[in-house]
């Protein structure tokens, strides 16, 4: 047990788990603004824009989230030297955060499209029976009612996230918790599932209160009908 | 309601024309985009022929691609049939009528949804190494690893589906004289599958996504064989993309598959076939297909 205890003064656990939080917040954040972006795209009237948009969720949400940040590594900074910033280790991690967006704003975009499912047709109607176009309608009328209805599924792309951001190990970003964990068993493998437990209980820690706090928030705010 | 009709009206002259105008915009942004990145590529000599005609050689498929694809392959082949197994198993324990059967069962597929499949991976493929139990321990990682996890949402969706038949099948049941578990197995579990079938596919679609993960603790899969192949060709950008362009076929066929069956099977199932949230985020998305 001491020698377990140890382990924690030698490597800092927390701080890895930061990492993730951090990754997830940033990844979260700019995804929700291309997948509300793709969204409207896909419910606007130009075949054009609906094309676009239906492209690139069945291209990305068909990908391995593995290729997509090894191709950020291996693609765009090895080879094509794209550099997001001057400092080596940010630019990875900004890559990392970079490739989750892509990724999980296809996921994004359909859960917001279910949400606007859940509006009723007379909504739509009414916006245009007082005389509003297609953008102020989906910005006034629909989009508010459709993000309330969508809490649930953006909630499962949360959840998602948060577990997915361990795949940045991919993207050589090496302070993540599941690059941490190996390293860890790898230097003492006699602890090895002491070590899995700490980190798998991590996550369940963080996945957890986000699966009750968006149940809850979907019943709280969704629209009387 | 389909979306897309419901935002606008049927457009008239006027407004015809203005679409007509954005649609030739849009079109020309787009066209625009892709210009402006093989602008990009062509100025960093990435279009070069020489980084892409290995592709067109056989020994790259032969020693390279195939090979990576064909692990790829049996890793998530295996991985659903595991995975069906699982699911059944911990679908029926969480029906269960006895209590700690249930608690048990409940405990184990909310933990292994709510742990990274990478961080079990990982595990498993250095606890497995250091146990010498089997030869290919990566294979090995990458196989329980997506079985516990896919395992788990499939015991989940089995539970929705169950939960969405009518009563009147169990109680039918129960009044021909069948017990709890019978009338679980016979009647409302196959019923419950015919019904899930289109979310079972899409989670097919998952475990071949996340197979890719094996990459991380060097399964030969294909996406370590394309970044081999891009080391040793100096074209790792092109290996990337193909290696991307095969899973993307092979998802979108899934895909496609289970959009279908979701269509043809609501005429017949007596289960609310979940075709509502298949149109939507469930269809593949990486948590599953459960709002929580």
């Amino acid at each position: 047990m001491d020698n377990f205890l140890t382990l924690f003064e030698t490597y800092n656990v927390p701080a890895a788990f930061w990492v993730n939080i951090q990754l997830t917040f940033w990844a979260a954040v700019w995804s929700l603004v291309l997948g509300t972006l793709l969204a409207l795209m896909r419910i606007s009237p130009i075949p054009s824009l609906q094309w676009l948009g239906a492209a690139y969720v069945n291209i990305f949400r068909n990908t391995p989230l593995t290729i997509i940040i090894a191709f950020g590594v291996l693609g765009l900074f090895g080879q094509l030297q794209v550099s997001l910033t001057d400092d080596f280790n940010l630019n990875f991690f900004r890559l990392a955060i970079l490739g989750l967006t892509i990724y999980h704003a296809a996921f994004v975009c359909e859960a917001i499209r279910s949400g606007v499912n859940t509006v009723p047709l007379g909504q739509a109607e009414a916006a245009r029976a007082i005389g509003l176009s297609f953008l102020p309608a989906a910005r006034l009328i629909i989009l508010p009612q459709a993000f309330r209805g969508a809490i649930a599924p953006l909630g499962n792309v949360l959840i998602a996230l948060i577990k997915n951001s361990t795949v940045a190990a991919a993207g050589s970003v090496a302070a993540e918790a599941s690059s941490l964990m190996k390293t860890m068993i790898e230097f003492r493998g006699d602890l090895v599932i002491p070590i899995f437990f700490t980190f798998a209980i991590g996550f369940v820690i963080l996945v957890i209160p986000v699966g009750l706090l968006t149940t809850w928030a979907s019943r709280r705010l969704a629209v009387a009908r | 309601m389909s979306a897309q009709n419901v935002l606008f009206d049927a457009p008239g002259p006027k407004s015809r024309r203005n679409i007509l105008i954005l649609n030739i915009i849009g079109a020309l942004l787009i066209a625009g985009l892709i210009a402006y990145v093989v602008f990009l590529l062509g100025g960093k000599g990435q279009l070069a022929a020489g980084k892409w005609t290995p592709f067109l050689e056989g020994r790259t498929w032969e020693f390279f691609l195939l090979p990576g694809l064909l692990s790829t392959l049996r890793a998530a082949a295996i991985a659903v049939v595991t995975s069906v197994l699982f699911g059944l198993i911990f679908g029926l324990g969480r029906l269960s009528h006895v209590k700690p059967i249930r608690w048990f069962a409940g405990l184990i597929v909310e933990f292994f949804r709510a742990v990274p499949v990478l961080l079990m991976m990982i595990f498993l493929w250095l606890a497995l190494g250091r146990s010498n139990l089997v030869e290919d321990a990566p294979f090995w990682a990458v196989v329980i690893a997506l079985t516990l996890y896919n395992g788990s949402v499939i015991a989940e969706l089995i539970r929705s589906g169950v939960q969405g038949l009518p009563k009147g099948q169990r109680e039918a049941g129960l009044a021909i004289g069948m017990t709890q578990m019978q009338s679980l197995r016979t009647i409302e579990v196959p019923q419950a599958l015919i019904a899930m079938l289109p979310a079972l596919v899409s989670q097919f679609v998952v475990i071949l996504k996340d197979s890719a993960l094996g990459y991380i603790i060097g399964f030969p899969e294909l996406l370590q064989n394309a970044r081999r192949l891009g080391v040793g060709e100096g074209n790792l950008l092109q290996s990337l993309l193909i290696a991307a362009v095969i899973f993307i076929v092979i998802n979108f066929a899934l895909s496609s598959l289970a959009t279908k069956l979701s269509t043809l099977l609501s005429f017949r199932s007596k289960g609310r076939a979940r075709d509502e949230t298949l149109d939507g985020i469930a269809a593949a998305e990486p948590e599953g297909t459960l709002s929580r």
